[in-house]
């Protein structure tokens, strides 16, 4: 092994830890603010690429009738509480689960994706994603929000089992892969650099400072961090932590569309790769003890790195040695920090 | 269309108790998990097949077996005890047929598997005299593969194969024969169906500068390696093994695998067959049917091993109705007997010749090479 193929082992782990680090946080997010181990986040990541890859092959994608299913179960649950507190809030409710999921459906169907540019199309993409992670919330989650953590873990595996089989029947059994964002080739010191990596590194960069901004500058921000320190503090301060949890289902949702759409021109993406790629952004988020998000972002780059050289290696014994590293980190952990029951 | 047939499949299910005298066919098909692609096309193959042989009803009992040994194991029980059936079919992979093989020589059901490795059917043993296979034995198309790279003058061969049983099964029958041959394997690596990446395996192959590379994988996943191995500017020749015969893989490749060499079924490349080649009609009429379905270019070499199956069927039933009643165990045995016994028996993927000895029955006429061209199949001589 020379210094060129270390260079580019190297580059290969950093754009794969990008997006898992990217996985990572929202899981870190999710875990905080719900304690919801939210497995089903590597769906998204399948949903986002799939979705696109469908809008750009001409076809409907059926995350669009999800969308539509989705807030018109919401709305019905929801309405006749809503309905008593007002005829605002009401017409607030039906304008996020009928009228939104009806005029994307109008887009998708009527104005002819296909054709447009990719940027449009992305975010198209993620107006049809996106918003299944809150309902998802909504119907899965906040009716059993007190429940213990094993409970909601529970819940999230039958969850991510329904989306699997949901992305089996949607997009079929073959995967599909999207065009780059850009054809970009550098050439550094014999160290080919691909523009989509870099789109990678530095869109998930740019998401990271962001989110970083988010939670520290704004109010909203401040709440989710509020409710991820103490929850019934942050709910006597007014909070509330339904919109809390919605609000990080929203942004894990979104993550994970985003991350798909990045990693589509990189590699084939079918109805089941999102576990994968989750559960790897799970190690990472492990490492950072599903607390600490820079901690969480480094072990998914040290997730990459590891996976990218392992492959060179031992190609064979890559998954194994990528998922040993979780039991000397839980190792290291247990030894370390001081065990405190958190179950109240 | 899809959910028809599931719909009808449960039906058919729910209403298991079949009329006298019905031939019933049990089907065990992986139409959910890793080997969808397999089991989709096969579950689709099932609904265009004739409802009756011999002037007998025929019932196909359809059971999913989510690419799973214990789903496929339990749903063969199911079938024999619950349903009766006469004879199974199935299942679309090689861990599941091999669990099945037991039940199916227990109950002395004979069993049809869609599945490729020969260890289903060889040796032909106590058990496996009730078990019958249709897709050909990667040994044939691993000889295929090296006596084309013989030909076009390669030396050294890099393999990199899926890190499971299809990948493992092919080093073993590719490397055996390589070695028989003086070619020589210079590198040896894995990857996972569900990878994002190869570049570490990539990097180790094209260190090892071989002439040719064998990529062996199952449908559109086995686009990544070549694909990462074009990137990185590799220009030998590269070969696929049979499992990537389906348009998608061609639709997610590209360009990529422009001159890929491949050995198939006859029945991918059924409309340039040769006129006197007796496969090409039964192949023609098979991808005519499942076309007319399903729309055009979406036939595969999969579910064509479905068709072969229920065409083994078509010309065996006949003889064992002349000996017992279906729904008895003598009409069981008198099945697997005309199953041994079938001769010349031209099916989609080739021309089948039974004996005790060998229940595949495939020759070379069985196999064809392969070349990618304008994101197309084409035949080579």
């Amino acid at each position: 092994m020379d210094l060129q193929i270390a260079l580019l082992l190297g580059q290969d782990g950093i754009v794969n830890g990008a997006i898992y680090a990217l996985l990572a946080l929202a899981l870190v997010l999710v875990f905080a603010v719900t304690r919801v181990i939210f497995i089903p986040q590597g769906e998204f990541v399948a949903y986002g690429a799939l979705t696109l890859a469908s809008l750009q092959a001409g076809g409907t994608p059926g995350t669009l009738w999800l969308l539509l299913a989705l807030g018109a179960l919401v709305a019905a649950i929801d309405a006749p509480v809503i309905a008593r507190q007002g005829g605002r809030r009401l017409a607030g409710l039906l304008g996020r689960q009928i009228l939104y999921p009806l005029a994307v459906a109008a887009l998708v169907l009527g104005a002819g994706p296909r054709d447009w540019p990719l940027a449009l199309q992305v975010l198209l993409t993620l107006a049809l994603v996106v918003p299944l992670g809150p309902q998802l919330y909504r119907l899965a989650y906040q009716p059993i929000a007190e429940a213990p953590v094993l409970i909601l873990l529970i819940v999230s595996v039958a969850l991510h089992l329904a989306l699997v089989g949901l992305g089996l029947l949607f997009f079929g059994a073959e995967g599909s892969r999207t065009p780059a964002f850009s054809e970009l080739s550098l050439d550094i010191g014999g160290l080919t650099v691909t523009g989509q990596s870099l789109w990678v590194v530095g869109a998930s960069a740019v998401l990271i400072v962001a989110l970083y901004v988010f939670f520290e500058k704004s109010l909203y921000g401040k709440a989710l961090r509020a409710t991820a320190i103490n929850r019934a503090g942050a709910r006597l301060m007014g909070i509330s932590t339904t919109l809390a949890g919605k609000l990080s289902f929203l942004l894990a949702a979104a993550i994970g569309a985003l991350s798909g759409i990045l990693i589509a021109p990189i590699t084939t993406i079918y109805y089941d790769t999102g576990f994968l790629v989750g559960l790897k952004g799970f190690v990472g988020a492990i490492v950072g003890g599903l607390a600490s998000y820079p901690v969480a972002a480094a072990g998914a780059l040290l997730v990459g790195l590891l996976e990218s050289f392992s492959s060179f290696w031992a190609s064979a014994f890559k998954e194994v040695i990528v998922f040993t590293l979780i039991i000397p980190v839980l190792v290291w952990r247990s030894l370390t920090t001081r065990h405190v029951e958190e179950e109240e | 269309m899809k959910t028809q047939h599931l719909l009808a499949a449960a039906v058919a299910a729910a209403l298991a108790v079949p009329a006298l005298a019905d031939i019933n066919v049990g089907v065990v098909v992986s139409a959910t998990g890793p080997a969808a692609s397999l089991g989709i096309p096969e579950k689709n193959t099932f609904a265009l097949m004739p409802t009756s042989i011999g002037g007998e009803k025929i019932n196909y009992i359809i059971l999913d077996d989510a690419t799973d040994t214990t789903t496929a194991v339990k749903n063969t029980r199911k079938l024999i005890t619950e349903d009766k059936v006469d004879v199974i079919v199935g299942s679309s992979i090689t861990p599941n047929s091999l669990a099945m093989v037991d039940v199916a020589a227990e109950a002395e059901t004979p069993m049809i598997s869609m599945a490729a490795s020969a260890a289903i059917v060889d040796p032909v043993d106590a058990k496996r005299r009730w078990v019958f296979k249709t897709p050909q034995n990667d040994i044939q198309m691993s000889t295929a593969i090296v006596e084309h790279m013989i030909n076009a003058g390669v030396k050294t061969v890099a393999f990199i194969g899926f890190a499971d049983a299809y990948g493992e099964g092919w080093y073993r029958e590719f490397s055996k024969i390589a070695e028989a041959r003086k070619l020589a394997i210079v590198a040896n690596e894995r990857y996972n169906r569900s990878d994002t990446s190869v570049t570490g395996q990539v990097l180790k192959v094209m260190a090892a500068k071989p002439d040719a590379v064998l990529v062996a994988g199952a449908g559109t996943p086995a686009a990544l390696p070549q694909k990462a191995l074009k990137e990185k500017g590799y220009k030998g020749a590269y070969y696929q093994t049979h499992g990537v015969a389906n348009k998608d893989f061609l639709r997610v490749c590209g360009k990529d695998c422009e001159g890929t060499f491949l050995p198939a079924g006859p029945v991918l490349v059924a409309a340039q067959l040769p006129a006197d080649n007796p496969i090409k009609k039964v192949a023609s009429d098979y991808v005519a049917k499942y076309e007319a379905a399903h729309g055009k270019g979406t036939t595969s070499t999969f579910g064509a091993h479905a068709w072969d199956a229920g065409l083994l069927l078509q010309n065996a039933v006949p003889a064992a109705l002349k000996k017992a009643k279906p729904g008895s165990k003598e009409f069981r045995a008198a099945l697997r007997d005309a199953l041994e016994g079938l001769k010349n028996v031209t099916v989609s993927h080739g021309i089948v010749n039974m004996s005790a000895q060998d229940h595949l029955g495939f020759d070379q006429r069985a196999r064809v090479m392969v070349r990618v061209e304008n994101g197309d199949w084409k035949l080579i001589q």
